[in-house]
């Protein structure tokens, strides 16, 4: 089973020249985070990997702002045994661009097992970054034990239920959902009932023509149901998202980089500071990834930056084509 | 070739022996057996919890041990036992005194199922 899908995850649908070795590239780890920026309305992602390469007078927009993902704070195994320091990497190279982004994004598994102290850690190393607001939502390793109340009681005040909020910035609707509390045996991430009627109603009053953020940890689009990468009740919350001209969602969770365009929605799958993850399929299992540890760093800029323009999909996994 | 006649002369000895002990093990059947079977394993590997489906007897303490690089949970769909997030090495034990189909999960990734069998 998985054999087809593995045979139906690249296919070259928009004719754009992304064919399978291009897009392997393109996943290959980044291990740092992307740069995120809003113009005319559609946000576009850069991988700081590439961060030298870059046009800064093309890439102004009305907003940018940066996305980290998956620090792991605490995990020391071979695939990474050091990854205090490729966060603060990761922080480093923020504060080394040209344009500063005005905040980060945090997209979940801060810690690796929801320890006070791994908290500390991160929230020390965040500390160094030029940009001073940092907003999260929680993986499935910040909630362990505890369904996420140490989480929210550290990053959770003036958050709803499990710790759902949205928040404007220059005319941008940023929505951060939880969907790793409260899952089912068998099943995906999970938004639920209670966050589902929130979102609906966050959303009702505002015009079809303000640009939508999406956030959480697990991929709001089914990556690879097989691993866990997809969330249950993601459909309907997109549903509720339909009127919008222009929608992203950003994800992390998987641990590299995957773009996807669906109409008005484009997917965005960050990579992690700590360690790598295998493609989908690709691996008996989506434990870490061991890489050389000469290699760990300077596979840090082998990924290609992914460009979101318009209708084209740069690199589509669809698991349904299996 | 006097050595390997020796050597294939002691194999038969050795293996008419176990034959004969196999033998002694089947009257003893049920005390060795009940002895054996007090304790069990699963062992996590790649995500998954092996064997998935678990028959035990009555009274059997089940240890789980988690051998990836990732923490897991083993927590019971029916909130019959729940374990701490068990790092790499960690255990976990649970003894079972009813009989019972005992379905379980990580809840950190719950694609991960499994089942203990009690009778």
């Amino acid at each position: 089973m998985s054999q087809s899908k593995k045979a139906g995850i690249l296919h070259d649908h928009n004719h754009d020249g992304i064919d399978r070795r291009g897009f392997l590239k393109c996943m290959a780890w980044a291990g740092t985070g992307a740069l995120c920026v809003v113009q005319g309305g559609v946000l576009k992602s850069y991988s700081l990997s590439r961060a030298n390469e870059w046009n800064a007078a093309k890439m102004a927009g009305e907003l940018s702002f940066a996305q980290i993902s998956d620090s792991h704070m605490g995990f020391n195994k071979a695939a990474n045994p050091d990854v205090a320091a490729t966060l603060k990497a990761a922080v480093d190279k923020i504060n080394a661009l040209s344009v500063p982004p005005e905040f980060l994004l945090h997209t979940g598994d801060i810690s690796h097992l929801a320890r006070p102290e791994e908290f500390d850690t991160v929230d020390q190393i965040l500390q160094g970054a030029v940009a001073k607001d940092v907003f999260f939502v929680p993986g499935e390793h910040d909630v362990i034990g505890d369904e996420g109340k140490q989480y929210r009681d550290r990053y959770g005040k003036g958050t709803q239920g499990e710790g759902w909020y949205s928040f404007e910035k220059k005319g941008v609707h940023f929505i951060g959902l939880v969907n790793v509390v409260n899952l089912k045996a068998g099943g995906l991430g999970n938004l639920g009932g209670e966050q589902l009627e929130w979102l609906e109603a966050d959303v009702k009053q505002l015009k079809a023509s303000t640009p939508i953020v999406v956030f959480a940890h697990i991929p709001l689009w089914s990556v690879y149901p097989e691993w866990g990468w997809g969330t249950d009740d993601s459909a309907q919350a997109l549903s509720y998202l339909k009127k919008f001209g222009s929608v992203s969602v950003l994800n992390g969770h998987i641990h590299q980089i995957m773009q996807k365009v669906e109409g008005n929605v484009t997917f965005h799958t960050a990579a992690s500071t700590a360690f790598p993850q295998p493609q989908p399929g690709k691996a008996d299992s989506p434990g870490p990834m061991k890489v050389p540890a000469e290699q760990l760093r300077s596979v840090l800029g082998i990924t290609d930056v992914n460009f979101v323009r318009g209708q084209h999909a740069l690199a589509i996994v669809d698991s349904q084509l299996g | 070739m006097r050595g390997k006649f020796a050597r294939i002369v002691l194999a038969s000895v050795a293996v008419a022996l176990l034959a004969m002990f196999a033998a002694v093990g089947d009257v003893g059947g049920a005390a060795v057996q009940e002895k054996a079977a007090t304790n069990a394993e699963v062992k996590i590997d790649n995500f998954s919890f092996g064997p998935t489906a678990l028959t035990v007897p009555v009274g059997t303490t089940v240890t789980w041990t988690n051998r990836d690089d990732i923490p897991h949970t083993v927590v019971s769909t029916d909130g019959v036992f729940k374990s701490k997030a068990l790092d790499t090495d960690d255990k976990f034990s649970f003894v079972f005194s009813k009989p019972g189909t005992y379905p379980y999960f990580c809840s950190i990734h719950p694609k991960m199922t499994g089942q203990v069998i009690v009778q």
